[in-house]
């Protein structure tokens, strides 16, 4: 099983990164579960979503305290929240951030592999928004592939309509310019 | 063809009440239940649905209207959470009283105070005694059947009763996860128009809903009580039929793992699935437990229970509402009483916990069942229970 918990803030759509790759899983014919910290919602307050995807049926609906994989949707939140809390030691965090994973590696003291993209700046000049969703999307699947580009499609266009094909767009311009560093024990 | 899609469990139980051509839904928003409501609002305005959508000021008319037009003979839906549950509290006896076959989603959430939106089972606590048929579910695929299932056996000329599907609200509600919808084939086969034993209609007037005098009134809670222990068959042979077609049986009480274990979980709802996990990491180490999962609450499946419990030493009971001043959580307290009367009957150790959301992983039911192993040769008095997890 791979778990993937998403840190962003009210309005980013960290909720909606982890329903659209649940159910392009769930096409897939694997299981799935997407879920979000349960609670009042607040546009511009941190939040938390959480991701499952297997081969089996998924089981526990606990929160996610030991994720393989951080997605954070916002650059603000990597001094706010301790994203790395609890993850694997083989776990990735992938952030949208202007620095490089391994520039965060050394000024957050994680060692963990580090993938980031500018998504807020990729998200501006494709989608004219600051909602950077799709986008990390791109980045997620540069550093682990539980699912393809190809697999967003379906989603994508019944979740956008006629801006679909733009957000396509967007998350592929993610996949291409996020950078990895592995891990680095002297981080 | 059934459809194995990816959705959100709350918009799932909307298309099943809409699969099941409901005449009209009276409902009024509140956390968790929104998304339900949500949904079928819009499949009604959006033309999905021929139904009427009746936006409501409050849940107590939500269920007044309910009432009214379930009394009429049409389809009735109505759902909602918590303090929802609070407002609409009377018309739900009534409505019982009454045998109106309405089915009600309850998205189960903490009654408040203090203040919380979050998940246990306070809210259905207090309505136990409404006289409804009252079942829970465990995941979306199972809210799903049981949203079609509850209209074929509330509207069973044997049954006419309201009844009540409680889901877990967000651990149920909010999560996206793969349910195999209906072929619309098995719909029309299994669930027939609603004939209903009784109508208001202009043509032929009768009263519904009068006053019980003294020298009734015990007879028609007798009549109203037996009406329900006698639901229980149709309630079996539809889960049955249902079975037939979907290939997925539901029980009463369903069993995992349970064969000659000396320890037993018995859990509601969405828990069931996690405390399923440790029940395996258990008995990978050797130890003798298993699982009970409580779905039929009402009525309540005695013979079922004695049944699966037989052989067991210990069970372990997790209540997820608070009797204040009684005698352990809900659940524990009315095991407890089902089982009295068994030759050798298990020691009942209740756990309240996961209230108002608060987190209950596998780790936590392994240390349950740590606490329950070592009480369970000391001087522990049956009725003990512990709050799980509480910081004093």
């Amino acid at each position: 099983m791979i778990e993937i918990r998403l840190h962003g803030r009210g309005g980013q759509g960290a909720v909606t990164s982890a329903e659209l790759l649940a159910i392009a899983a769930i096409n897939k014919g694997k299981y799935a579960q997407a879920f979000p910290s349960f609670g009042p919602e607040r546009r511009g307050a941190p939040v938390t979503a959480f991701l499952r995807i297997d081969d089996d049926p998924i089981r526990t609906r606990a929160e996610i305290y030991n994720p393989d994989v951080v997605l954070v949707l916002d650059p603000s939140i990597l001094r706010l929240v301790n994203v790395a809390a609890g993850i694997k030691e083989d776990g990735v965090i992938v952030a949208n951030s202007k620095y490089s994973g391994s520039e965060l590696q050394n000024e957050l003291k994680i060692g963990n592999g580090f993938a980031s993209v500018n998504a807020t700046k990729i998200a501006m000049e494709e989608l004219g928004l600051p909602i950077t969703n799709t986008t990390m999307i791109g980045a997620l699947l540069k550093t682990r592939q539980f699912v393809t580009v190809d697999d967003m499609v379906d989603p994508f266009n019944d979740r956008f309509g006629r801006i679909a094909e733009k957000n396509l767009k967007t998350l592929k311009r993610a996949y291409e310019e996020t950078n990895f560093a592995e891990r680095n024990d002297s981080a | 063809m059934t459809k194995r899609v990816g959705v959100e469990v709350s918009i799932a139980a909307a298309e099943a009440v809409g699969m099941a051509d409901v005449d009209v839904v009276s409902a009024y928003p509140i956390t968790p239940q929104t998304h339900i409501v949500e949904h079928l609002s819009e499949m009604v305005a959006d033309g999905h649905l021929d139904a009427e959508f009746i936006p409501v000021e409050s849940e107590h008319s939500a269920m007044s209207v309910a009432c009214g037009s379930s009394a009429t003979g049409a389809r009735t839906f109505t759902c909602t959470s918590s303090q929802g549950l609070a407002v609409m509290n009377e018309v739900v006896f009534l409505a019982a009283s009454l045998r109106l076959p309405i089915v009600m989603a309850l998205a189960n959430r903490s009654l408040s105070g203090p203040l919380s939106i979050w998940n246990d089972h306070s809210d259905v606590m207090s309505i136990r005694d409404c006289g409804a048929i009252q079942i829970f579910t465990e995941n979306g695929q199972d809210v799903f059947d049981h949203m079609i299932y509850a209209f074929k056996v509330a509207e069973n000329p044997k049954v006419s009763l309201p009844f009540i599907v409680n889901l877990d609200g967000f651990l149920l509600t909010h999560v996206i996860e793969p349910i195999e919808y209906w072929d619309k084939e098995w719909v029309k086969q299994f669930l027939p128009e609603l004939e209903p034993v009784n109508r208001l209609h202009p043509d032929k007037a009768i009263t519904m809903g009068a006053l019980g005098m003294p020298n009734i009134f015990t007879e028609a809670k007798r009549a109203h009580e037996q009406a329900l222990l006698d639901a229980k068959s149709v309630v079996l042979d539809t889960w049955k039929e249902m079975g037939d077609i979907t290939g997925r049986y539901y029980h009463p009480v369903e069993e995992y793992k349970t064969e000659g274990a000396e320890t037993l979980f018995l859990t509601l709802g969405s828990f069931g699935e996690i405390a399923s996990l440790t029940v395996d990491e258990l008995q990978e180490q050797g130890e003798s437990v298993g699982l009970l999962k409580l779905r039929l609450w009402r009525p309540f499946p005695q013979e079922e229970l004695l049944e699966a419990v037989k052989g067991a030493k210990q069970v372990i009971v997790i209540d997820r509402a608070v009797t204040f001043g009684g005698v352990g959580g809900p659940v524990a307290a009315e095991i407890r009483s089902a089982l009295y009367h068994m030759e050798e009957s298990p020691v009942i150790t209740n756990y309240i916990c996961g209230l108002a959301g608060r987190d209950v992983t596998r780790k936590d039911f392994a240390k349950m069942y740590e606490m329950s192993k070592s009480r369970e040769n000391d001087s522990v008095k049956q009725s003990e229970y512990v709050f799980y997890g509480v910081r004093e």
